[in-house]
């Protein structure tokens, strides 16, 4: 696979690193109640045949985190953006 | 009909025309007690245990391919007992000990072979970790040696011990570990519950979940309709989408494992040997073949082949690892879906949805613990309850803050 | 020994003669032969054994899908089991053995087996070998693996070495036959950046081995122009003797480039082997089609042939395959073969087609049987006759040395098929054909079911002309070039009633048997068909097997071939080496080496250095007459508690950290809080993963209101880092904060002991270091050496009144030397990894053994660490029942009992008079060290309830080495409590 960074041009993918599903979001708050919040977030994934949106690190490069929409039965690459670009969620939105 | 010499003998003079088929070829009933998602070695086995020891035998396997198309017939092989926690441990001797009984319980030879698996550590920090593992399973009665450098040159004189950028310091060597020929593990488990009244179903897809108020009432497949009391789950490399059927999201990423094999050589490595210092093991099978892999890809997918850089990845620590493969030749990789689960460890279970079991997220160990997820997972359904060898591969586990983390790796997959 | 050379014609160079040996006996040949072209002319066919009836064997094909001429080519560390003597070309003094054979080629005894072969059927052994239990490994298994694989590898490191390098072009070509030199030509001449690779030494493809003509001109004439024209070109890059082994996302393909096979040994700074990763915009697969074997009794005979093959031996390399020669074919491909043979003087005693209704074709004076067939051979190691049953069922014999086969032809689809597509059967060409791939890799000519000469030169620079297009490019269409040939027309015949066995896969002696066999056992899906006969699992994968053998389970099963298909096609095409695959990262090159900036400096003070992740660092600095690492260490120790001694440190992970933000930054990173940390001051800090176990600690010192500098533990340093930017630039990108690593750049020393303040004293300007101007944990940067920038922090990891010394890493070497003479008159010691360990289990700090992934904060005894003030990571998950039950494994102490007892990391604790078992483990010894100050052997361990058994005994498990013990749990901090020295 090759990706291409926003910052550095298409690279191979063995310059990055991955992290799984960038679909989930870190909760707010730490209250016993929003434990299933947290315990989704955490640990249950999507996990989809298909088209995902999932983080990797350009840890050779830039040392970038992005967002990389890719298929997980044919790998082809859609998109990416830089995890910094993203929108903040509605939720933190709402906190702020 | 019982396979012997004597059978075979005797079906060499008729020119080997009256063989029975291993197993039928029966279309879907309409309805079964129990039906098992996935004809792969874990669901085999299921069907077998579930008709042998638990005497249900109104059973179906469906599968939506050819039997054992899965892992079982993609794997390198191995199976061991040289696990850590008392979660796992007592599992996986049960599926050692049943490997060791499983040809003539069976009938069928699956060429389980016992010659070692030995794990080579590189520091002391390594040898401290494998010491804790190993006096595990000496508290458990699993066999379990500590060997020095000395130790392994003499089993394997021909490592690199003398110019590697890691050194061989020693390994943990389990002599009970070894390999069985996978394929032959799917058919025995057929051919066995087949004969037993199971039926066995290729070419069976699973398109739906029926659930009617919480409770399971059957599957809808590429072949009509099938109700059912109780319903398996046991679809690795498919287990989110299929738990997705039934509404279930669970704990797992699903990522391509590369394997390899090389052309066939005169046998030279006798037992199963793993790296310590890279991603890289290998064994040799009976043909000949250096069968090997290392690390998974790194990357959810479901497609069954993998990338470049992982190849070199893996055969770089082969070749540092034994000097002697450099000219030989890599014949053909592959590769496999492994559902890596948060912790490294599986699910064998009941769910919420009364009726529904899960068996998954058995990472890239599911081969060894054939036999004993069947065995669990067939008391599971059965009996509605978890076995006690299987008592902490519970789906809570997670939200309760129970993982089962040998690795120590935390809740990201691909790092188990 | 009679010679089978031809008097004229081949593209050998006759004038140069090489001498070789095959089974020891000496032959000779000339440059341009293989090795089977060799030992063909000279009279040898027989070559090797089959895998499991060891039946004689001579070449099949002339090329890379050779499944029977394989040898061991070479002796000594670089000999080469498998070999195809097809594709090896001779070099002076090559030298080659027969394989899986004894104890000779001729007379081997394993050919025993064929007496058995009623009992060895497909799957056999499934069936048997089950009693007595205890036979399978002990007699069974052994006897099967001494008959397992074919040659064997050496038990030396390859000589040799092998390099890696990565392509970038416009379009890669794949196959250098006309199909492949009209795309190259195409795309060279629009100016676009083509890289064309071939596995055979010569680019020309199946030219090279046929009589044509191109725009009236020998086609060899016109694959010399095309060569010439691309060599002028320098966006275009020719690799000869290149396999594309493999494709893979992204439109990247492997190959395998044998840069110095040919020659007996690599020339000096030369690889063997050249691996190469080749990321294309598109490729052209222009791989051609194999010819396929026709199924008949003894069809395997050294001396049956493709037809193919045959006429490329006499045309290639002027070698007839025998004087009298029979060809059977379904299709045109024996008609060429029969004139080519005749034009070459070699008698062709009979072509047999068995299409009743054959297009008349031209085959010369050769008598035709239409509508015959060959239903065996006769002959023990050689040919000696034919049994031909003739259209009217005549059964005739026709004496003969060799025969020349051919069923069709196979596109060679294997690399369109690497990424999850299946072929498409074609009914027509009965053959199937790559599936449609998109723009990345396309098909041309034989590759693409174009089987004439004619049309695969047009396909070639058609399809290239397309994806130039579609790539920006404008490439001329210019006419193709002319040839004549006939039309492409085969009728299938996928097996022949014969007496003798048929084989269907050569070297896993599969027969026309089998595969019926396996279908009524059930094993029909192609898949478990192949997986129960070994179809097409030998070294060549079925190239020339696997569509006879679909087509005989379709036969049995009632299936079309299209319902049957095909068995999945993976790389590597061909094998490759595990060497190329390596390239030069093995041995000590398998990982980069790191060192610190004082390296030089220790290697000087003796050190025995250890591995550390990528570094090497000094475990502990042997003296003369010390007798061994336990002497040295405790020397450390003592004149690092006793007097000074001085660490290198400088793996720690170094990370500066600045913003306004910096401090929320690391509230959120770590549990425990960062608002109230003074200015110069360092705090112990603890960082959790998400899901609330312990993943990092370190110290990190706030050097400015919005600057800090944290350090991590050696082995995290990098995920660390990784996961400072995840969490910074994933979760809160809002943070005003930047870091980076700094690890390299600072180099870092601890001093530690009584007189380390005396010792800095002497280096340090402008301060009077004490109590109150350099408080315990204070952290600020300060002048050295009248000028040299450095951050002095006062913390201990040993326990002594310590410092760590950050110095610009060029001073690194100079400072570390200036502290060695600042502490000479106190005699000041270097220590190592060893005894920072000794000293660390001495005061009961938790370090990487401790920290292993499961434990908690609170298991640790850092509980109280964890705020309640604020959010950070790993804090929800913290509370989980799991993670805080009372059972936990925890932090504690453990001595011996008994005097001179030692302790055994990794044995495990269990209470007193409990039976030995899982359930009544109560945790494990994580760390041990002789303490020199206790004079003592003590140890940490992680123990349920552990903080809360002090004093209590227990029973240590040790039965991995044989040793159980009673010990003592206490306090982790073995050695003063009071941290009265830190303050001395």
């Amino acid at each position: 696979m090759r990706i291409h960074c926003p910052y550095c041009g298409e690279r191979p993918a063995e310059e990055f690193t991955f992290q799984g599903d960038a679909d989930v979001r870190r909760p707010q708050g730490n209250e016993p109640s929003q434990m299933d919040e947290w315990f989704d977030y955490v640990y249950l994934r999507e996990n989809p045949r298909g088209r995902m949106k999932e983080y990797w690190h350009h840890s050779g490069g830039c040392r970038s985190w992005l967002i990389v929409e890719r298929d997980t039965d044919s790998h082809e690459v859609f998109g990416v953006t830089a995890a910094r670009e993203r929108k903040l969620s509605p939720q933190r939105k709402r906190a702020s | 009909m019982t396979y012997s010499v004597f059978s075979l003998l005797k079906n060499a003079v008729t020119g080997h025309k009256n063989w029975a088929p291993a197993w039928r070829d029966p279309a879907p009933k309409p309805a079964y007690d129990v039906i098992i998602v996935g004809g792969g070695g874990h669901g085999l086995a299921t069907a077998y245990y579930l008709a042998k020891v638990h005497g249900i035998t109104n059973v179906a396997v469906l599968e939506k391919s050819w039997l054992g198309s899965g892992n079982i017939g993609r794997n390198t092989t191995i199976i061991r007992s040289n696990y850590l926690f008392p979660g796992n441990n007592p599992f996986y001797e049960w599926s050692m000990k049943l490997w060791e009984g499983l040809e003539q319980d069976f009938n069928f030879n699956a060429m389980v072979s016992q010659r070692g698996v030995l794990n080579l550590y590189h520091s002391d920090a390594q040898r401290d970790a494998y010491a804790r593992r190993g006096n595990a399973m000496h508290m458990h009665g699993v066999d379990a040696e500590l060997l020095d450098e000395q130790g392994v040159r003499d089993m394997y004189p021909f490592f690199n011990f003398d110019d590697a950028r890691f050194p061989i310091r020693g390994g943990l060597l389990q002599r009970r570990g070894g390999t069985v020929r996978h394929d032959a593990v799917a058919w025995g488990y057929a051919r066995g519950a087949d004969s037993r009244g199971v039926d066995v179903i290729q070419n069976c897809e699973v398109t739906g979940i029926r659930i009617e108020k919480g409770v399971v009432k059957g599957v809808e497949t590429n072949r009509g309709y099938i109700a059912c009391n109780k319903l398996g789950l046991a679809a690795a490399g498919n287990s989110s989408e299929v738990a997705k059927m039934a509404g279930l999201k669970l704990p797992i990423e699903s990522h391509v494992l590369q394997a390899f094999v090389s052309e066939a050589i005169k046998p030279f490595i006798d037992g199963v040997v793993t790296y310590g210092a890279g991603h890289f093991y290998v064994s040799q099978s009976d043909k000949g073949g250096l069968v090997f892999g290392g690390d998974i890809d790194g990357y959810n997918s479901y497609a069954r082949r993998g990338n470049l850089p992982t190849v070199e990845h893996v055969i770089e620590a082969g070749v540092s690892m034994i000097p002697a493969i450099s000219r030989v030749r890599v014949l053909r990789s592959w590769g496999g879906i492994m559902d890596m689960s948060m912790d490294g460890s599986p699910i064998i279970d009941k769910t919420d949805v009364k009726g529904l079991y899960l068996n998954a997220g058995w990472c890239y160990g599911g081969f060894k613990a054939t036999p004993a997820s069947g065995w669990c997972f067939a008391h599971t359904i059965a009996k509605d309850e978890a076995h006690k060898l299987s008592a902490a591969y519970r789906l809570d586990r997670f939200k309760r803050g129970f993982a089962i983390d040998e690795k120590g790796m935390g809740a990201q997959p691909n790092l188990h | 020994m009679t010679s089978f050379r031809l008097p004229t014609g081949g593209l050998v160079d006759r004038n140069t003669t090489l001498r070789f040996q095959f089974d020891a006996k000496s032959f000779t040949g000339h440059a341009g032969d293989s090795l089977a072209s060799a030992l063909l002319a000279n009279g040898v066919s027989l070559m090797g054994r089959s895998f499991k009836y060891h039946r004689p064997r001579g070449a099949v094909t002339g090329g890379s899908a050779e499944p029977n001429a394989l040898v061991e080519l070479r002796t000594g560390a670089r000999r080469e089991p498998n070999t195809r003597a097809t594709m090896v070309e001779l070099f002076e003094g090559l030298e080659a053995k027969s394989q899986n054979r004894w104890p000779s080629l001729e007379f081997d005894v394993g050919a025993i087996n064929q007496l058995a072969s009623p009992l060895l059927v497909a799957g056999f052994y499934y069936k048997t070998f089950m009693w007595p239990k205890a036979f399978w490994e002990k007699i069974y298994e052994p006897l099967i693996r001494r008959a397992a694989g074919l040659g064997s590898a050496v038990h030396a490191p390859d000589p040799d070495s092998y390099e890696k390098i990565y392509g970038h072009c416009d379009l890669l070509v794949i196959g250098g036959g006309a199909a492949g030199l009209m795309a190259a030509l195409t795309a060279g001449r629009a100016g676009a950046r083509v890289m064309i690779a071939d596995e055979h030494a010569r680019l020309g493809g199946a030219l090279l081995g046929e009589n044509e003509t191109i725009n009236g001109k020998p086609s060899i004439q016109w694959v010399q122009e095309a060569l010439a024209e691309l060599a002028s070109m320098k966006e275009v890059t020719i690799l000869p003797r290149t396999t594309v082994f493999g494709w893979f996302d992204g439109n990247i393909y492997g190959a395998l480039e044998r840069v110095n096979d040919h020659v007996a040994t690599p020339p000096e700074y030369e690889p063997r082997q050249r691996y190469w990763r080749i990321a294309a915009k598109a490729a052209i697969l222009a791989t051609g089609a194999e010819e396929r074997p026709l199924v008949f009794g003894n069809n395997d005979r050294p001396g049956v042939m493709q037809a193919s093959a045959m006429r490329g031996l006499a045309n290639r390399y002027g070698v007839a395959a025998g004087k009298s020669v029979v060809v059977f074919t379904n299709n045109h491909s024996g008609y060429a073969t029969a004139r080519d043979l005749t034009a070459a003087g070699v008698n062709v005693a009979a072509l047999i087609d068995s299409r009743a209704n054959a297009p008349k074709l031209n085959a010369g004076k050769v008598p035709v049987l239409k509508g015959a067939v060959v239903s065996d051979v006769e002959g023990s190691r050689n040919v000696k006759s034919v049994r031909v049953v003739n259209a009217d069922g005549g059964v005739e014999e026709i004496a003969c040395d060799a025969v020349a086969m051919s069923g069709g032809f196979s596109p060679v689809v294997h690399l369109s098929c690497h990424r999850g597509l299946k072929p498409v059967w074609n009914e027509k060409l009965a053959a199937f054909l790559p599936p449609d791939t998109g723009k990345e890799l396309v098909a041309a000519g034989a590759a693409a079911g174009n089987m004439t000469l004619a049309a695969a030169l047009a396909d070639g620079a058609e399809k290239a002309a397309k994806l130039l297009t579609a790539l920006g490019f404008k490439p001329k269409t210019a006419k193709p070039p002319q040839a004549d040939g006939e039309p492409y027309a085969v009728s299938p015949l996928w097996s022949v009633q014969s007496q003798h066995k048929a084989f269907v896969d050569f070297q896993n002696d599969v027969t026309a048997k089998d595969l019926p066999l396996a279908a009524r056992e059930g094993y029909k899906d192609v898949e478990l068909a192949k997986r129960y006969t070994t179809l097409g699992m030998a070294t060549d994968q079925g190239k020339l097997s696997n569509v006879n053998g679909i087509a005989l389970l379709a036969g049995a099963t009632g299936k079309s071939i299209a319902q049957v298909g095909t068995t999945t096609f993976r790389p590597n095409y061909t094998p490759v080496s595990f060497g190329a695959f390596a390239g030069p990262f093995t041995g000590h090159h398998f990982n980069p080496v790191r060192k610190t900036p004082m390296h030089a400096w220790a290697e000087e003070q003796g050190a025995v250095f250890v591995e550390a992740g990528l570094w090497y660092r000094p475990q502990w600095f042997p003296r003369a007459g010390e007798k061994g690492w336990l002497e040295s260490v405790t020397r450390e120790v003592l004149a690092a508690r006793n007097s000074v001694g001085v660490c290198d440190v400088s793996t720690l992970g170094k990370i500066d950290i600045q913003g306004p933000d910096a401090g929320e930054f690391l509230n959120r990173v770590y549990c425990n809080g960062w608002s109230t940390l003074e200015v110069g001051k360092a705090r112990y800090g603890l960082m959790l993963r998400e899901d609330g176990v312990v993943f990092d600690d370190g110290t990190t010192s706030r050097l400015g209101p919005d600057h800090f500098f944290m350090t991590t533990t050696t082995a995290n340093a990098a995920r660390v880092l990784t996961h400072l930017e995840f969490c910074h630039q994933a979760l809160w990108p809002e943070l005003d904060v930047q870091y980076v690593s700094v690890t390299e750049q600072w180099g870092q020393m601890a001093i530690a002991g009584p007189k380390a303040r005396a010792t800095l004293q002497k280096l340090v300007d402008g301060i009077t270091l004490n109590d109150e101007t350099f408080p315990y944990m204070a952290a600020r940067p300060v002048q050295i050496m009248g000028g040299i920038p450095a951050r002095l922090f006062r913390i201990s990891f040993s326990g002594e009144h310590a410092y760590e010394l950050s110095v610009p890493a060029d001073y690194a070497d100079a400072v570390i030397r200036a502290v060695m003479h600042a502490g000479a008159e106190f005699n000041i010691t270097p220590y190592g990894t060893e005894a920072l360990s000794v000293m660390r289990i001495e005061k009961g700090h938790v370090a990487g053994g401790e920290l292993n992934g499961n434990t908690t904060a609170a298991d640790l005894g850092l509980g109280r660490m964890m705020s309640t003030k604020k959010d950070y990571i790993g804090r929800m998950m913290a509370t989980r029942e799991g993670m805080t039950r009372a059972d936990r494994e925890v932090f504690v102490g453990i001595r011996p009992i008994g005097q001179g007892q030692k302790l055994s990391a990794g044995a495990h604790i269990l209470n007193v008079g409990d039976k030995v078992s899982l359930e009544a483990d109560q945790g494990y010894i994580t760390a041990v060290a002789y303490s020199p100050m206790l004079e003592s052997w003590i140890g940490l361990a992680l123990v349920q309830r552990g903080n809360k058994r002090h004093g209590e005994k227990v029973r240590v498990f040790d039965g991995l080495r044989g040793q159980h013990y009673d010990a003592e749990l206490c306090d982790p901090v073995h050695f003063d409590p009071e941290n009265r020295r830190l303050h001395v």
